[in-house]
């Protein structure tokens, strides 16, 4: 169940010279968000206009963050709360990845690019026992690597700044080739075309990959329809990311 | 304070409804606002068949409004009648079901499945969505169709009977006439206007059918206008929609002459702004010293030179 409500935030971080990481305080949240999910805030009364979705980075006690770089109108003004100022949620939103961890597998490859980074710490921390967890970062440079909450990420940046030189994708098939992990499921978040690379990669593996989708939203609770989808088979041509995803298996959606 | 509203043989709880498209089928956000607390819900343009819509990207932001190209998507009046109707009397509103269709007969073919039922309140016909090929605006910038379509719907309903014109033609307040000599109980103005934005950088128009509808509060100045030029011209009562973001904003086009309206883009941003512009509006008329909302429609001063202190109060 989704609840509108005016949280206060609780603290600002920098994560690297680019990232931003905001804590804001809602027992509701606390007690409903699960990996996944999103938060849809209004940065401001009227500028911009729509509520911005972000995926839910962390929950400590009553603390949740998120995660952002300043690239538009939305996360610069975002960019500019603090610690005390108020801002209105709504959350959480969409469905979890959590009801898709209990697979038949042996190892959950979690693969984040860029700022898609977001929901895989708090994935991280709530995955069932019993799973191996292998987490792949890629980046354009090492600004845009978070590695906060995350387990021994391997990483990839399209200069070289850090770790891998080359795309996430080339370095998983480098990795994949070097090591056995047995039967594998994916769990992505990133750019559309690193998405449908890693999907790709994953699903010829046989493997399935689950992966969190972000299109431009007015609501993101169902009532605009904006955020359509393509979806294989089917009754029906579209899905909506905000209400059916935003996490879906990248087989059965037109990325 | 009298906040109801009578139109035809329906009795509005109050003057503000929440606008087609904006607002699901009523039954998608019962946890987020009491449906039974605005004076209704107009439902998403319903047509024969169940409709996909145009291809994403299907919305994106404007300064002060966003652009959207739906393309009325429906489940279809069918999917409707077994079910969302049952839900929506469990939430006790008042529920005008909006049509949208490609030709006159489909239109009166929807209608006639849902004037028998009850909990249907009444009609909007969208003939003025500029998202679709057929039907939508190729209707609603024809004056001579417009009356056609009223003609006939009128002929097949005893409900209350609204047309929602477009703004999109040089002179609304014609199609408004032809509205009212063919039977209509009331107008809706305006519906979205033609818009457009493109990405600098692919040179690509932002949106998948290159124009959309632009609505938010970008567009209030231009409703505002139309809504005093409609009222001017006909005596059924003008529901006023474009732009409403707050209590303020709907008193506003109660002065200029709407005897009800819509709040339409500002439910995705604040699904329950509805039932808050409702509580605001009385708040208003309380202050103003009136004891029924209706007493401040169309109040406009006209007459009275405006001075520069009006203009800072």
């Amino acid at each position: 169940m989704m609840k509108q409500e005016i949280v206060t935030v609780h603290s600002f971080e920098c994560l690297t010279n680019e990232i931003l990481e905001l804590t804001f305080i809602s027992d509701y949240i606390a007690s409903t968000g699960k990996p996944g999910n999103f938060i849809n805030i209004r940065v401001d009364n009227n500028f911009p206009l729509l509520r911005r979705p972000f995926s839910i980075f962390n929950i400590e006690g009553n603390k949740i963050s998120i995660v952002f770089n300043v690239i538009g109108t939305g996360t610069r003004v975002l960019a500019k709360k603090r610690k005390g100022d108020s801002i209105d949620i709504l959350g959480p939103c969409g469905n979890d990845f959590l009801r898709f961890a209990n697979g038949d597998y042996d190892t959950a490859v979690l693969v984040g690019g860029g700022i898609g980074v977001a929901p895989l710490p708090f994935l991280t921390k709530h995955f069932p026992p019993g799973k191996k967890i292998l987490t792949f970062l890629g980046a354009r440079h090492k600004e845009l690597i978070v590695t906060k909450g995350l387990l021994n990420p391997k990483i990839a940046t399209d200069d070289g700044s850090e770790g891998f030189h080359g795309t996430v994708l080339d370095l998983l098939k480098d990795d994949f080739s070097k090591n056995e992990y047995g039967k594998t499921q994916f769990f992505i978040c990133g750019p559309t075309r690193m998405m449908k690379a890693v999907a790709d990669f994953a699903n010829r593996r046989g493997s399935d990959c689950y992966a969190s989708l972000e299109t431009d939203m007015a609501c993101g609770i169902g009532l605009c329809q904006g955020c359509n989808i393509e979806i294989n088979g089917g009754a029906k041509k579209y899905a909506l990311v905000c209400k059916e995803g935003t996490i879906f298996e990248t087989r059965t959606v037109k990325l | 304070m009298i906040e109801s509203f009578k139109l035809k043989n329906v009795e509005f709880k109050n003057r503000i409804l929440v606008a087609s498209g904006t607002f699901g089928y009523g039954d998608e956000v019962p946890d987020l606002v009491d449906v039974s607390k605005l004076g209704g819900i107009v439902t998403k343009s319903l047509s024969m068949k169940s409709r996909d819509g145009n291809p994403q990207p299907r919305i994106t932001e404007t300064p002060s409004g966003m652009l959207n190209s739906i393309g009325l998507a429906n489940i279809g009046v069918h999917k409707f009648i077994s079910d969302k109707i049952s839900v929506l009397k469990k939430y006790h509103a008042t529920v005008i079901a909006n049509i949208a269709a490609s030709s006159i007969e489909e239109y009166c073919a929807v209608l006639e499945l849902l004037e028998p039922l009850p909990e249907v309140h009444g009609f909007e016909i969208n003939v003025s969505c500029p998202n679709v090929k057929e039907g939508g605006l190729s209707f609603g910038t024809d004056v001579t169709l417009v009356g056609q379509i009223t003609n006939e719907l009128r002929r097949r309903t005893k409900k209350p009977l609204i047309i929602k014109l477009t703004p999109n033609v040089t002179h609304i307040s014609e199609f408004a006439r032809a509205c009212e000599a063919e039977g209509a109980d009331a107008v809706s103005v305006i519906n979205t206007l033609i818009g457009m934005s493109v990405n600098i950088k692919t040179r690509k128009p932002k949106i998948a059918t290159t124009t959309g509808g632009l609505s938010g509060p970008a567009i209030k100045p231009i409703a505002l206008a139309k809504v005093y030029e409609t009222r001017n011209a006909v005596k059924i009562p003008v529901i006023g929609i474009g732009g409403i973001n707050c209590w303020e904003d709907a008193v506003e086009f109660f002065i200029v002459g709407a005897s009800m309206v819509q709040v339409g883009t500002a439910n995705f941003i604040n699904p329950s702004i509805g039932v808050s512009i409702a509580e605001g509006v009385v708040q208003y008329c309380k202050n103003a010293g009136v004891d029924d909302v209706g007493n401040i429609v169309g109040t406009l001063q006209t007459n009275k030179s405006i001075s520069i202190v009006d203009s800072w109060l």
